[in-house]
């Protein structure tokens, strides 16, 4: 199985001078190709911190974080713009989106940044359009949208550079239960489907039980792990890894 | 191609910040045009006037007459001289004159005047006076009559056709005086010709004062007062002689000088203010415009948008707000500034009277060179573009993580 994310021996302290945050301690993390994960843990556990540091958005005081093999924690920031641009798709809690573009164009946008062609980039964004759902809405612009449907295309933004592995920071806390229920069908058919890797993190029972491997941080510490699953689409949600 | 679409979406997401924006830019366009201008315009207009009303841009004398203005210090007319000088390019009329008070009598009433013998055609080219006619006719060559400044006229009680007396002091001491019909009335904007002056003929002044074939001056008009200091200097390189002494308007009046200069001083202030107050119109929207878009920048840069990418973006953005608030601001200043100079604005009062001791119409009419709508138009977008660097400075320091926290 193809190792995406490894990260080892990570923290991260806030307020070194002052009273020392352990907001991420000593973290050891492997994420295969394929999975289906969530990061869980109270509020204040260190999920953004840790999702932070492992999309390339901060840098850890200690540990290093190799993802596809580049050890993201020698890049340049510039030289972590690029890398996030090609290899990590993200989508947020919420303002995922520029408001003066209509969703096609928010999808298209990234595709833009990487300089890919017109025809390519519509053949991707309509293709994904279909997949999240919302082939009506490729014209409408973010205010437009309901909650749930700008997530939906925050996701296909996310993918629409095909990236190595989605993060989503809490993607479903702004949303009512039947859109979250909803986005995380969607993100869960395109893991089952199109082999995409997620990582996202949550404090929704609901959101949590979807997910097919669960890492509870507390005090910034991993204090339990239900271990990765590889994506054998048959496999049972449940099967550990050997 | 797709950024400058972006960029264009931006500038209209929040239309009455760019609108407040444009209008700044706009009106301080506007304002400094027409401060520039109208300062210009009265300036222009201070000198030609100046020099217009009677001075002339340039006088030769015979040196010393102008600290001793008496006839004795007069020198003799000089066809040469004359032909000489109007061979520089620069110098468009060159008028003698020969000027000396007396007193002027009616009836019974005697005051003291300032004579003037001119040649007609010539001084017409340099004073207009033809122009200042109010009743009457001008001076024709040879003409035995006198024309007398409207203010000389109702004190003498003169007026047209009645016979005036002059009596003076003429060259080397010799007694003057004449009998001469009024011609004409001319009116002055200067308090101070329009209760003196008296014009005659030269050969009739010269017979007047027994001064044959002698002048206290030649005036000159220029093209323009841009070449004064040089024409001035090539006349007396030119060698007309040590015996004569060449003087600039600027030199004639320094109190006008030092007028213009006071004035340019305070009008400085002014724009100066102007400046700073646009300065802090845009800067206030900019400082706005960072707030409303901190996350959505940081969110860009986190989703790989490069910074180079976003201060382009945001420079595009800019250039098209200010550089359209300028020419907006340029093409709606030149109709103003057209109709300032075709109604030129008059002053009354106090200030005029100020003005009018300076010897000129208080009148003020724009100055409609191209240079005022550059030079300004410039200035306003220098200042809208230096601002325009905060948003790209806040974006090179931006991080994420920190842009986009709740
Ligand atoms: N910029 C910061 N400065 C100081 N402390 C911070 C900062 N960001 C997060 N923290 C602290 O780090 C800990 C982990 O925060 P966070 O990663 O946001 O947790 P979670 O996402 O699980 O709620 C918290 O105690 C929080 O107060
Ligand atoms: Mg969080």
């Amino acid at each position: 199985m193809q190792t995406v994310i490894d990260a080892h021996n990570v923290s991260k302290v806030y307020n070194a001078d002052t009273i020392p945050v352990y907001a991420v301690n000593n973290v050891h993390l492997h994420l295969q190709k394929g999975e289906f994960t969530a990061l869980v843990g109270p509020s204040g556990s260190g999920k953004t911190t840790l999702l932070n540091l492992i999309g390339g958005l901060d840098k850890p005081d200690s540990g290093n974080i190799i993802i596809n093999g580049v050890d993201i924690t020698t890049l340049s920031a510039n030289e972590l713009i690029n890398f996030r641009l090609k290899n990590i798709g993200f989508v947020f809690q919420s303002f995922n989106l520029i408001p003066v573009l209509t969703a096609k164009e928010n999808a298209e946008f990234i595709l833009q940044l990487q300089k890919v062609h017109r025809k390519e980039r519509i053949k991707r964004i309509e293709a994904l359009f279909k997949q999240i759902g919302l082939s009506d809405k490729l014209n409408e612009r973010p205010a437009k949208l309901s909650g749930g449907q700008q997530q939906r295309v925050a996701v296909a933004r996310a993918l629409a550079s095909r990236p190595q592995f989605v993060l989503a920071d809490e993607p479903t806390a702004n949303l009512d239960s039947r859109s979250a229920s909803n986005l995380l069908d969607i993100m869960a058919r395109l893991n089952k489907e199109e082999g995409i890797t997620f990582l996202f993190s949550t404090h929704d029972q609901r959101v949590i039980d979807r997910a097919r491997r669960v890492i509870t941080l507390v005090d910034g510490q991993i204090s339990n792990d239900t271990a990765a699953v590889p994506v054998t689409h048959e496999a049972p949600v449940s099967t550990e890894k050997s | 191609m797709w950024l400058i679409k972006l960029a264009w979406k931006n500038i209209w997401r929040n239309r009455s910040r760019t609108l407040i924006t444009m209008a700044a830019i706009f009106f301080a366009v506007i304002l400094s045009v027409l401060t520039s201008s109208l300062q210009d315009g009265v300036f222009d207009n201070l000198v030609k006037n100046m020099v217009s009303f009677y001075s002339g841009y340039i006088q030769v004398h015979k040196k010393g007459y102008w600290d001793e203005q008496v006839l004795d210090n007069s020198f003799e007319a000089s066809y040469k001289m004359e032909q000489s000088v109007l061979t520089d390019h620069n110098i468009t009329a060159i008028s003698p004159r020969l000027e000396s008070f007396a007193l002027a009598s009616s009836a019974a009433i005697t005051k003291g005047c300032l004579v003037v013998g001119i040649s007609p055609e010539e001084e017409n080219k340099i004073t207009r006076l033809k122009e200042k006619i109010t009743e009457g006719a001008y001076l024709q060559e040879n003409d035995p009559g006198i024309l007398l400044s409207e203010g000389l006229s109702k004190r003498l009680q003169l007026y047209l056709h009645d016979t005036i007396i002059l009596i003076g002091q003429g060259y080397q001491g010799a007694t003057a005086a004449g009998k001469y019909p009024v011609n004409g009335i001319l009116k002055f904007g200067s308090p101070e010709l329009n209760d003196k002056a008296l014009f005659m003929t030269l050969p009739l002044a010269q017979d007047f004062y027994g001064a044959y074939n002698r002048l206290t001056s030649y005036v000159m008009a220029l093209k323009d007062n841009s070449s004064l200091q040089k024409t001035s200097a090539s006349i007396i390189d030119a060698g007309i002689g040590r015996e004569y002494e060449v003087m600039t308007w600027e030199e004639m009046m320094p109190d006008v000088v030092q007028h213009i200069k006071t004035d340019t001083a305070s009008s400085r202030i002014i724009q100066g203010i102007l400046y700073l107050l646009i300065c802090f119109g845009i800067f206030g929207t900019l400082l706005m415009m960072m707030v409303e878009r901190k996350f959505e920048i940081g969110m860009l840069v986190a989703i790989g948008m490069k910074k180079i990418k976003l201060i382009l973006l945001l420079l595009i953005e800019s250039v098209i707000t200010v550089v359209s608030g300028c020419l907006l601001g340029i093409i709606a200043s030149m109709p103003v500034v057209w109709y300032l100079n075709r109604h030129p604005i008059s002053l009354s009062g106090e200030t005029a009277k100020i003005y009018e001791r300076f010897g000129f119409e208080p009148v003020f009419p724009a100055s409609t060179e191209t240079i005022h709508f550059i030079t300004q138009g410039l200035i306003v977008l220098m200042i809208g573009l230096v601002l325009s660097l905060y948003p790209m400075v806040k974006v090179i320091r931006v991080r994420p993580v920190l842009a986009m926290k709740r």
